[in-house]
Parts: structure tokens; sequence; C-alpha cells
């Protein structure tokens, strides 16, 4: 057990784990749906509203020239913190689905017929739906990364579908309904050797470790902000300059060109030429905050008390009789997705949420992986950070109680 | 007995309990009232689409009033279905069309209409009146 990892003192950081939920007090094992906010991250909201709030990048006066320091310095926070070289590099969006669409839009104008991209099985609808819309009008076809019993992605078969034809390769980073750590550094280096681009949707792994894109040498990576402390409705697409200057702009707008007429608009450079309108400023400034506090704490500290929660929540569950445990591996993060037999997920959630307990149940907008499995559905608890192993037993102890309820 | 009466007895009965795991264990018994769905009936016309557990309603008219026939996957679900229907089965249309879910509220389970939910339930509801309606005019 971490000893050295002071869990009190970091909720007090969290107001809202005050709060009571039908008269007990709030257990979040929904963590990797949207993360809790730290006070400082709020305070940075309301600090921007308070004191500096004006339009970025457009104003000759000072409070304008504050707003974009601090918008760029966010930039330059994000580039810091994944390692990336430059920080046009960084694309600030509404989130990962947002970021998604941007290079399955530019990529559908580059595209054509005889081209193939590949995606995983263990994704996330918002990476499914937009490549779909991209085949439709570029004409390329999909091929997709079949899963192994336990949920691990079958990396035979990719090799197999891997081909010079295959253009871009895309898939999360660590699954949202499994929590399985896939391998993709291999994935890279297998796609470059073909020729092939890959993107990888990092929205459920930047929140439990340090990732260092010049490294992992990826052409594209993608996180929302709300599941790293962060606010909702902010994230960021990295891409590679060259590969940004080759894409078309999903959006239209103020901000993103550099001459207008109306025969013709020159863009932008980059970063934007994807950041058209008004963004969330004060979102990505709190972004930033939420970055610095993460490091404050240090990542490498999260992700070794994240992996103690995880196996002592294993262990716990593990002895309850009928509990069957989905993607199981020990490349994982800290959830655990689960059903427990004969019992619907809705009806064990719906119980939990009594006794003050927040997971999510169903599909995870991942229905492939549930068909997969066999299953329609599936109860996830995921941890964090801000958990106690005190919380893991009052979830064990709540679900033995449900258990009986039910059956 | 009225709609409003069928509510009020309802309400009264959940006045008895003192904490949540009594009223749950009454809706999970009252699961086990509903009146048997044969599995044909549990067609995709029948299916109230809700993500998470489905929901299957199924009207038909008899004598003047209608006659409901419902299921669900989630045994807590399949107890509210048995609430509902209890206030809702055999009414003649116009009843249904004048009544509303506040009782719901009252007896302390409008979280299972939320729309976060996504268990059917509020759709459940819109489908009964819009039988209701449907009933109402042929
Ligand atoms: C793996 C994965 N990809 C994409 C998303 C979508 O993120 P957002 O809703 O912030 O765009 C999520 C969030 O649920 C996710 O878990």
């Amino acid at each position: 057990m971490n000893l050295s990892f002071n869990v009190e003192k970091i909720r007090q950081d969290f107001p809202i784990l005050s709060k009571k939920i039908n008269n007990k007090p709030l257990i979040y094992f929904d963590n990797a749906a949207t993360s809790q906010t730290p006070i400082c991250v709020i305070d940075c909201i309301k600090d921007y509203y308070e004191k500096y709030n004006s339009n970025i990048h457009r104003g000759v006066h000072s409070l304008s020239d504050e707003a974009t320091s601090a918008y760029e310095d966010a930039r330059n926070k994000v580039k810091d913190h994944f390692n990336i070289k430059y920080s046009e590099e960084v694309i600030f969006t509404s989130g990962t689905t947002h970021s998604i669409n941007i290079v399955s839009n530019g990529f559908s104008k580059i595209l054509t017929k005889d081209d193939e991209i590949i995606v995983s099985g263990l994704e996330h609808h918002s990476n499914i739906v937009p490549w779909q819309m991209m085949i439709e009008s570029s004409g390329a076809k999909l091929k997709v990364i079949p899963l192994m019993e336990n949920g691990e992605l079958d990396m035979d078969e990719f090799a197999n579908i891997l081909s010079l034809k295959t253009k871009v390769v895309f898939l999360n980073h660590v699954s949202n309904a499994l929590g399985l750590i896939n391998p993709i550094e291999k994935i890279i280096n297998m796609s470059h050797e073909k020729g092939a681009y890959v993107l990888i949707d990092g929205a459920q792994s930047a929140a439990h470790f340090k990732i260092d894109l010049q490294k992992l040498n990826v052409d594209f990576f993608t996180a929302s902000a709300h599941k790293l402390c962060g606010p909702t409705g902010v994230g960021f697409l990295y891409g590679k300059k060259e590969l940004l200057h080759r894409m078309e702009p999903l959006m239209g707008g103020g901000e993103m060109i550099s001459d207008v007429t109306f025969s013709k608009t020159t863009y932008a450079d980059l970063p934007h030429k994807f950041e058209a309108g008004t963004p969330n400023i004060s979102g990505v400034i709190a972004f930033g905050r939420a970055l610095d506090y993460l490091n404050e704490i240090g990542l490498e500290k999260i992700e070794n008390y994240e992996n103690d929660l995880l196996d002592y929540a294993n262990s716990k569950l593990k002895q309850i009789e009928g509990l069957k445990i989905y993607g199981e591996s020990k490349n994982k993060t800290s959830v655990i997705s689960f059903n427990i037999e004969g019992i619907h997920s809705y009806d064990i959630g719906a119980l939990l949420d009594k006794f003050g307990i927040a997971v999510r149940t169903g599909q995870h907008c991942a229905q492939p992986i549930m068909d997969h499995f066999g299953v329609d559905g599936t109860v996830r608890a995921s941890f964090s950070f801000i958990n106690t192993f005190q919380e893991i037993d009052d979830l064990f102890e709540a679900l033995k109680k449900v258990k009986s309820m039910l059956s | 007995m009225t709609i409003e009466n069928a509510q009020k007895d309802i309400i009264d009965n959940f006045l008895f309990f003192d904490d949540w795991t009594q009223k749950y264990e009454y809706i999970i018994e009252l699961s086990k009232d509903l009146e048997f769905m044969s599995d044909n009936l549990k067609s995709e016309d029948n299916l109230i689409k809700g993500c998470q557990s489905k929901v299957w309603l199924h009207a038909e008219m008899i004598n003047g009033k209608i006659n409901f026939l419902a299921d669900s996957e989630a045994i807590i679900t399949k107890g509210i279905i048995s609430i509902l229907l209890n206030v809702f089965n055999n009414r003649k249309p116009q009843e249904i069309l004048d009544s509303d879910m506040g009782f719901i509220e009252k007896i302390g389970l409008k979280e299972h209409l939320s729309p976060n939910r996504a268990n059917g339930l509020s759709s459940m509801y819109k489908q009964i009146k819009f039988y209701a309606l449907a009933f109402s005019k042929s």
C-alpha cells in the first residue's frame, strides 16, 4: 500500500467531496466519465471572469493582452506536459470528439477509394462515427482490429490487415469501457513502417500516466480537459505540423483566416487555422491550471496510488459470488467493468446511487465491446487518486447488500 | 377508483417506509406482480428506446378501456412499471389524458423519470399518453 500518498489532504482540494447523496457522503467512482474539479481550477475560472474577461488575439487593450497571454500560456503548458515540439502543434478544441472530427474531416479530402483506414474494436462511439462519415465521403475502406477473448487487441490480426493501402490507424490509448491499455508504441511503429498515420485518442489515458508525444512519435493525439481535473467542453488536438498544414479546417469563421475577400479566403497559420470563433477562453486557461495541479501532485505518484486502488478493488470485488469482471489484464488503468450474474446493470447502478456511490452503467458508448462479451451493458467503477481504500470497502459492502436485495 | 385515488393509495403505501431500503424492497416485490408479457409481444415495435434497460409496452382497447402489458429487463424498472400500470391500466383514454405524473415525485422516485436515467420510463409515460390519444380518436 502506498503510504506516501496523502489522499486526505488531496481530497480537501475538491469541494464536491463534501456533498451528500441520499444523506450519505458522495463516493465518486465515475472518474472515467468526468474527473472532479479541484478548487484551484474553479478559482481560475472565477478569476478570469472577475479580473480579465475579454476576447483574445484581437484587442489593442490591456485586458485583451492579459487574456491572450493567459490563453497562450495554457498552450505552452499543454506543450510542455505532453512534450510536444512546437506550441503551434497544439490546437484547442471542445474536446476529444471535436479533435477527432477535425482529423477525420481533414483526411476525407485527402483519401480516395483505394485507401484503407484501420480502427480498433475497442473504440468509443466518438471514434467510430466520424470515420464512418469520412468513409462515406471519400470512399475509403474501414477495417477493424478484432479483440481477443479478454478484450485485448488481437495484434496478429492487426499485422494481417495492415498494408501499404492503410493510410490512417486510429485507436484509443486506453479503452473507456474496460480500462485496457493498448500497445500503442508497437502499433505506431508498425503503422509507420507501412506509411500510415496514427491518431491516438488519449481521453482515458492522459489522467493516469505521463505521456511523451515526441518519444511516441505519434502523428495525432487528443484528450479532453474534463477527464484531467479541468473544465468540461475543452480539449486539445496535437498534430504534426506538416500534417496540420495539409489538412483543411473543419470550421470556417473568425480568427482562422488571414485574408478574406468574397472570392477567396486565405487560412491563418497554425494553430489559428483550426480555432475558428471565440474559444472557451476561461476553460482553456483553467485546463492549463489543471495540468499544473496534476504535476504538483505528480503523475507518477498518481499512477502508483491508482494501481494500488485497482489491485485492492479487484481483490475485494472478486470475493462477491457471481461477479464477473470484463477485460482483465495486467495492463489497465483503475477501471473495473463488471456484472453480477442474473442482475441487470441498471439495477445495480440505481441501488448503488442510494448508497451515495456513483458508477456508470450501460454500454459506455462502446456497443461493439458489449457485443464482444455478449452483454448489453456493464457496471463500470472507475477510480482515481481522490478515492480511498475505505471507499472501496464501502462499495464492497454496498454490492453485497444490493445483491441480496435483487436476488 | 379514479386515477387520482389510485395515485393517492400508492402515496399512502409509500408513507409507511422509513428508509429507502424498505421502499426499494417494496418496488422489487411489485416487479413480481406485473402481468406476464409473452415474448412475441416484446417486439421491436413495442420497444421503448432507452439505452440502459429495455422496456416494452403493448396496448389494446378492450370495451372502451385501454389494456396495457409491459416488461423490462431491469427489476427496479419493472417495479416502477408495475406502479404505473396500477394507475393507468384499464382506463378510458380520456382519464389518462387528464392525468399527470406528480405522484412519482411524491413517493420519492422522481429520479427514475429523469431523462438522464435513460431507462425509458419517462418515454414510457409519454407512450401511454400517446396510446390514449390515439385510442381517443378511434
Ligand atoms: C475513449 C474516449 N474517447 C472519446 C471520448 C469523448 O470525449 P469528449 O466527450 O470529451 O469529446 C471519451 C469520453 O467519454 C472517451 O472515453
